[in-house]
């Protein structure tokens, strides 16, 4: 997306201070109403911050609120303020940086998930490798007929990345993911303890 | 929104939108609306026909009723309210929402829509005002049920006028103003779990941030506009410590008045036209502690070589700003008052043995700057030089109730440097946004505010047409409010850059055809001035000051001068590029092929 050179939104960084990218998921806990979803996305695309993945959802029903996993990617100093922006926004009530909270706990990542499904069109010996495949990465066939299927696999990003390059090779024709859903271990909630 | 009981409210409590929209708003203490109608707010209008509590006050264009509730803000300490239609009502206000949250201005600003049916429907007069005024606004509202209509705005004053201060827009479709529901007072709407602005600072920070200027050697105190924002009390306890730790202090554009400009300890503005002093103190500093500014770029100027041997200490209310352009090593987040009351209290406990003396070396240091006079210009018989005419406004109306607006750009600059402020709330300007147009309505919003005071708006021949309309509405409204114009038939700051940066190429910064602008003054029902003659400009002043209408006193002042000090884009504070040394030739090659990349 629009991936950003500088430090942070500062035309006065001539020198490039050189600091390492890396990739953060974060959790952002929202009042779900009309807009919000518009909030943080605008947020991203108005300071040139990058989404590499969003996945949204109503959480807490009775309490009307949202959970927003963004997995996003910058410089250390990009991310803190990606932080503090998101917490500025007045129906945001909590941004949880899970990467960071997985070390504090001791892990090295928090849970990530995602789920895709894929149309494999195909015959012959292709339509039963496919199979195959699918049964090993524990892949659902969700919907069939004699020349096609559509799987449903969920697991880590890297799987669902492998189960769909093979199944490309098969006769893959459609594919969509969810994007990555995230939480950390442990007993303790995103509220704390 | 949360849903509330409504069993216990009588009828009194039942009443239609846009008779909410009245109460709602005397609720919050509003006395005035700087409004203009139009086919989606006419019940709203119908209302304040209907009333006399709150004063409406008819603009000319949206953008103005904008800058009127700004100015009305600033100089009051109050939010400013405004009111207009749906469409191009709202997009005619957009500059003024973005002037206000770059600026931290709380505005509360009304906007009429169309009937929830017909939204999205491309209908009449329609745009997507919620989304258009998202990433201007600190927060908007589309309200579709009456029910959640008083909530509503009672959340949109919370949200303008706490934590850091901006603006809001609340949007009313047509059929909500008409619909009947009932009203929520302001005691009983609920508050939002989410939004909780931080108040008072990290009692440990401050601990830290107090000892280390207790062992500063070089200290500096550098402030801007939130200590304005954080109310009259926060000016009293910032020059409290600077009394009590000796420090010298310079401010930002926004921050003028906070600390007197007759103050012992004042450098003068800071930054890209700030004195050479406090520029260079913020260069060597070894401990700079920052009180509601932001590290704006303008300020800066090279970030990498920004102050590069000083610990520096950052107070503000939004966590954001902290380390956003420059790192910190003490952030303290909270409230400019209640920041400044701790660190006042702890510096009479623990360092009330300190004298000034021991900063005698860095005071000699600065006196030395000070002495290179940065501010110098060269006076002249036959031309008024914008500079003394700025000097000259001062003199004759420093000891009267003075409230003073500027537009944006040299005339801008001359005013922060050569007017003196003594007081907080009596400058306003438009320093984030740097908004041409500004000046004039903002001017209006503070004479609104303050019926008796002199209010003065110093503009530029080329900034007072964006939103001279505004004549109407204060000849209407009996607000005698003056223009000031530094009449130089250039757009002065554009031509400066230009020369600078263009080879002194100076495409379409000369404004050809001006308007006379005293039969302009006339025209509208004003009165005009006009004076060329520095012997002449004091009397010229003096009549200005008398006249009890709206004036246009068009001073015609020496065309090519140009605005210095000034740190080139892309350098350093200790590069400076100083008025005795500013040749054409030095102008021309001020700025390298990185800094000509800047804004």
């Amino acid at each position: 997306m629009n991936a950003q050179q500088k430090p942070t939104g500062s035309a006065y960084f001539l020198s490039n201070i050189e600091q390492e990218t890396v990739f953060r998921t974060l959790s952002v806990v929202v009042d779900n109403e009309p807009g919000v979803l518009a909030r943080v996305i605008g947020l991203f695309s108005g300071r040139g911050y990058n989404i590499e993945s969003l996945t949204v959802s109503e959480t807490q029903n009775e309490r009307h609120l949202s959970r927003i996993t963004i997995v996003t990617s910058g410089t250390a100093n990009v991310l803190e303020q990606i932080k503090t922006q998101l917490e500025r926004i007045v129906p945001v009530h909590r941004v949880v940086d899970l990467d960071q909270k997985a070390k504090e706990l001791g892990y090295e990542k928090p849970i990530e998930r995602e789920l895709a499904l894929v149309k494999v069109k195909g015959e012959g010996n292709d339509r039963m490798e496919a199979l195959r495949i699918a049964d090993a990465f524990k892949a659902e066939v969700v919907d069939a007929n004699r020349d096609h299927f559509i799987f449903e696999v969920t697991g880590r990003v890297s799987k669902v990345d492998q189960f769909i390059d093979i199944m490309r090779s098969l006769g893959a024709i459609e594919i969509c993911r969810t994007g990555i859903t995230a939480m950390n271990r442990g007993s303790d909630g995103i509220w704390g303890k | 929104m949360t849903g509330t009981e409504q069993e216990t409210s009588a009828d009194e409590h039942q009443m239609t939108g846009a008779e909410m929209v009245l109460k709602a708003l005397g609720e919050n203490g509003v006395k005035h609306v700087f409004g203009y109608p139009g086919g989606a707010v006419l019940p709203i209008y119908d209302e304040i026909h209907q009333q006399d509590e709150i004063e409406h006050i008819l603009v000319r264009h949206e953008q103005g009723a904008g800058h009127m509730a700004e100015g009305y803000a600033r100089s009051t300490g109050k939010p400013g309210v405004c009111l207009a239609t749906s469409g191009p009502g709202a997009t005619n206000v957009v500059t003024a929402l973005q002037d206000a949250l770059m600026d931290s201005i709380p505005m509360v600003c009304l906007t009429g829509q169309v009937p929830t049916a017909l939204i999205g429907s491309d209908a009449f007069q329609e745009c997507d005002t919620v989304g258009i005024t998202r990433p201007c606004t600190k927060h908007n509202w589309l309200v579709k049920d009456v029910s959640e209509l008083s909530q509503v705005i009672h959340e949109a004053f919370h949200v303008a006028t706490s934590g850091r201060p901006g603006p809001v827009v609340v949007d009313i479709p047509k059929d909500v103003q008409f619909a009947t529901g009932t009203y929520v007072p302001l005691n009983k709407a609920p508050s939002r779990k989410s939004y909780r602005p931080a108040k008072t600072g990290n009692s440990d920070s401050i601990h830290q941030a107090i000892e280390l200027i207790k062992n500063a050697k070089k200290p500096i105190i550098y402030s801007g506009g939130g200590v304005i924002n954080s109310g009259p009390e926060a000016s009293t306890l910032l020059r409290d410590l600077v009394k009590l730790t000796g420090s010298p202090i310079t401010s930002t554009l926004m921050g003028l008045g906070a600390y007197p400009a007759s103050g012992k300890h004042w450098l003068g503005m800071l930054g890209m036209h700030g004195t050479y002093e406090a520029n260079m103190a913020m260069h060597d500093c070894d401990v700079m502690v920052c009180i509601g500014a932001r590290f704006d770029d303008r300020i800066t100027g090279r970030i990498d070589a920004f102050s590069p041997n000083s610990k520096k200490i950052h107070v503000d209310i939004d966590p954001s700003s902290i380390n956003k352009n420059v790192r910190v090593d003490i952030p303290i987040i909270g409230d400019v008052t209640s920041v400044l009351e701790d660190m006042v209290r702890i510096w009479r406990a623990d360092a009330s043995d300190l004298k000034e003396e021991r900063l005698a070396d860095w005071n000699a240091q600065i006196n030395q700057w000070r002495a290179r006079n940065s501010l110098a210009f060269s006076d002249n018989d036959d031309v008024i030089m914008p500079q003394y005419a700025i000097k000259r406004l001062y003199e004759l109306t420093k000891d009267k109730d003075t409230y003073i607006t500027t537009e944006v750009g040299q005339h801008q600059m001359w005013a922060a440097q050569f007017y003196g402020f003594e007081e907080p709330n009596r400058w306003m300007t438009s320093g984030g946004l740097g908004t041409m147009g500004y000046g004039f309505p903002a001017a209006i919003g503070v004479q609104v505010a303050h019926p008796d005071a002199l209010v003065i708006d110093i503009a530029g021949d080329a900034s007072i047409q964006m939103c001279i309309q505004e004549m109407s509405c204060a000849v209407q409204h009996g607000l005698p409010v003056k223009i000031f114009i530094l009449n130089n038939n250039y757009m002065g700051m554009v031509r400066q850059w230009q020369q600078l940066l263009h080879g002194n190429r100076l495409s379409n910064s000369y404004t050809e055809s001006m308007p006379d602008f005293v039969k302009l003054a006339e025209a509208y029902g004003g009165v005009g001035i006009r004076c060329s003659k520095p012997s002449e400009l004091d009397d010229a002043i003096n009549e200005m000051i008398s006249v009890d209408k709206p004036v246009i006193f068009d001073c015609n002042v020496a065309t090519l001068a140009n605005c210095f000090p000034m740190i080139p884009s892309g350098k350093a504070h200790n590069e400076m590029l100083l008025p005795d040394e500013a040749t054409d030739e030095v102008v021309a090659n001020a700025i390298d092929a990185a800094g000509a990349k800047l804004v």
